[in-house]
């Protein structure tokens, strides 16, 4: 809802949705939800007879995940070391960075206030454990701070839900009677071992304990970001066209690339006009490279769809989707390797005619026709193949049936005669029926089956035919016929 | 005499055999008789070569929607395919040459509608200069369209025939027979034949091609232009 601009105002109840088991349940709520009584993980249908004026949107959980990757990166303004914590949490280790913010108090408040700034809102806590401070963050006050040496008597009054233990060992916790952290810590460590000596660790109370109370260590180890690979050329007069400059471009981003043992599968060429317009060229790749050569014939022919407009005066490249690459030589004679070179044919079909147009199949393990084989862009990967059916199939298959005009003898058995294309075509042999049963976990109720024939004509050319349903079926009238096929 | 030479080359190498003719790496036009008739293609993948490598299959647009796609569930598993579906018969040519140059790609199938003014003999020239330079067989494979001036080292031409009797059951059709029409060729003599079509082996049997009398009719001016 925010990235459409739509959010609904907090004092109105609304809630994200995911895919559930059995339909869809609440992902998070806002607050107004929340005080409303409506808790993730239940069903919709049932929080809508709670809250008839509930609204309900779908969450993007992967965009949800990238944002937080993202903002990962973007906390390390604070401190040098930061990690992601399960869906919803980051980790940020704070140790020597708080005197550069004026305090523990102050850089709290500076947090909170750019949070709000991004139009997030976060609960902070500082503590001298990972677990610590996660408890406090989530069941401690607004901004607690918890000095070295005060963790037990800070933690005892939250609930044991704080010790990130999953939902069985909190409700095991509280049958026996532990229901706050103190509680649990006040339990002789021997007999609570003893009860939880083969549990794991987001099972294991002990461990759990520990590691808030810092008995255990549990560093933070905090994940390099990606680096960013871009070559630039500025230009002291504008310029008309690109052309002239793309080698020496392409070579400087593959030579920065080299030096760090990167290799991209996007690129992205911007032209600045001078008139402050832009315009963005996006190329994709199958597999990573590093080859000025290739990088370059990407563009080929690209670079013309410019509107030079008045000219302009910087032109960048930034690598995209970069990972480590590795040089490898898959032959001892030193001869080319063939799996680059069909991903380079991949990459310069799919630059140059779209990702749609090229193409492998996937074939899937279903009876329908059309099912069977779907085309998935080649840009992503070989398609999954599965064993095909063992039944005869045409060698061309026609993207959507043509409805044919049929004489037939009698109602279940194949057609004397069909007019397709304005020709009439005289059946000779044929061979068939061949049912084939809707799908009726994908089709919709009321598809009618399909008895396929291989029919061959006067002139000896052979079709795939199908009548659509039976008489009297019930699902419409009467059956229609349709080409589908050509066999060889 | 200006036709001895070539027609002594002819005879010296008339005893290739006809599945060698189809086997060589070099572009190949195939002419299917009636449009939405899938003895043409299927002709052509009893010709791919058995060998580790992607098929390329190029289609342009009206191509894919007169005369269908490739089933690969009816083609079987023998070879990976790549498919390229284009709108303009140009890019079917830029792609097709793109492949030739492609080391992994063990063939190279081209469908094109009609008789496009791209497809002319300097576009034809380059894709069998490159499929010979690169040995991979190119495939051209016209519907709707005419014979025109081509640098294809085999020109064929392909129509159904009512198959071969089946087995077990008398009323289905059994192996796909098609008739042959080899019109233009640099290494065998040009004729019609029969052929029968073993899909479980992918074996090709050519026999003598029915005779109809057409043939005879013509007299030898005639059939030098034709071959031409």
């Amino acid at each position: 809802m925010e990235q459409t601009g739509a959010a609904p105002p907090d004092d109105l109840p609304a809630a994200m949705v995911a895919e559930g088991q059995h339909g869809p349940v609440i992902h998070d709520t806002n607050r107004a939800a929340r005080l409303a009584g409506v808790q993730r993980g239940a069903r919709v249908t049932d929080m809508k007879a709670l809250l008839p004026d509930l609204r309900v949107e779908y969450a993007d959980i992967v965009g949800d995940r990238h944002a937080m990757e993202q903002l990962m990166f973007w906390v390390r303004r604070w401190c040098p070391w930061s990690v992601q914590d399960g869906p919803d949490g980051l980790v940020l280790d704070t140790t020597g960075s708080d005197h550069l913010w004026g305090g523990e108090v102050a850089m709290l408040a500076d947090m909170e206030a750019a949070f709000s700034g991004l139009g997030l809102t976060a609960q902070i806590a500082l503590a001298p454990t990972w677990g610590a401070a996660w408890a406090l963050a989530r069941y401690g006050t607004v901004r607690s701070i918890c000095p070295e040496g005060e963790i037990a008597q800070k933690l005892s009054p939250l609930p044991a839900e704080a010790l990130r233990l999953n939902n069985g060992t909190v409700t095991l916790l509280r049958r026996l009677g532990l229901k706050t952290i103190g509680a649990l810590a006040d339990v002789p460590r021997l007999s609570l071992t003893r009860r939880f000596v083969k549990a794991k660790l987001n099972e294991n109370p002990v461990i759990r304990l520990d590691q808030a109370m810092g008995r255990t260590a549990e560093p933070v180890s905090s994940p390099d970001a990606a680096p960013s690979f871009r070559a630039h050329a500025r230009l002291p007069e504008p310029i008309m066209d690109p052309t002239p400059f793309m080698p020496d471009l392409c070579r400087e981003l593959c030579d920065q690339m080299e030096a760090q043992g990167y290799g991209c599968r996007r690129l992205l060429l911007t032209v600045y006009h001078t008139d402050g317009d832009t315009h963005r060229i996006d190329v994709a790749m199958s597999v990573h490279s590093r080859d000025p050569d290739h990088l370059l014939y990407l563009f080929r022919d690209k670079l013309d769809a410019i509107n030079p407009g008045y000219g302009f005066d910087l032109i960048t490249l930034d690598a995209g989707q970069t990972e480590q690459m590795q040089v490898v030589q898959a032959h001892l004679e030193g001869r080319a390797d063939e799996t680059v070179d069909l991903s380079r044919l991949i990459d310069r079909l799919t630059a140059r005619f779209g990702v749609r147009s090229v193409s492998k199949p996937a074939l899937r393990e279903s009876h329908v026709p059309e099912r069977a084989q779907n085309w998935v862009a080649a840009l992503h990967g070989a398609g999954d193949t599965t064993e095909a059916v063992a039944a005869e199939r045409p060698i061309r298959l026609l993207s959507h049936p043509e409805e044919v005009r049929v004489l037939y003898a009698v109602p279940k058995g194949p057609p004397v005669q069909f007019i397709w294309r304005r020709q009439t075509h005289k059946v000779t042999r044929y061979a068939g029926p061949e049912r084939i049963a809707p799908e009726w976990w994908h089709d919709m109720p009321g598809t009618r089956l399909r008895d396929y024939f291989k029919v061959e004509d006067h002139a000896g050319r052979r079709f795939w035919l199908y009548r659509q349903g039976l008489h009297g079926d019930g699902r419409g009238g009467d059956p229609r016929w349709f080409v589908h096929g050509m066999f060889a | 005499m200006s036709y001895l030479a070539p027609s002594k080359r002819l005879s010296s190498q008339t005893r290739l055999s006809l599945r060698s003719i189809g086997a060589q790496k070099v572009l190949s036009d195939v002419f299917a008789q009636t449009a939405a008739d899938a003895a043409a293609v299927g002709f052509v993948l009893a010709h791919l070569p058995r060998e580790a490598g992607t098929v390329l299959w190029a289609q342009d647009r009206l191509s894919a929607k007169e005369a269908g796609q490739p089933y690969m569930p009816g083609i079987g598993p023998t070879q990976p395919v790549m498919r390229v579906a284009v709108s303009r018969p140009s890019d079917v040519l830029v792609a097709m040459e793109d492949a030739l140059r492609c080391q992994s790609v063990s063939a190279v199938i081209g469908e094109i509608w009609g008789d496009p003014p791209t497809l002319d003999f300097t576009a034809t020239k380059r894709l069998a200069l490159r499929a010979e330079a690169n040995g991979v067989p190119c495939w051209l494979i016209r519907r709707a369209a005419h014979p025109n001036l081509s640098a294809a080292r085999n020109r064929w031409r392909i129509a159904s025939l009512p198959s071969a009797a089946h087995p077990h059951d008398a009323q289905s059709p059994g192996d796909s027979r098609w008739q042959v029409e080899l019109f233009r060729s640099r290494a065998a003599q040009p004729g019609i034949w029969a052929v029968r079509y073993d899909r479980a082996t992918g074996r090709l049997d050519f026999s003598a091609a029915p005779v109809d009398g057409a043939v005879e009719t013509r007299d030898g001016a005639d059939r030098r232009r034709a071959t031409r």
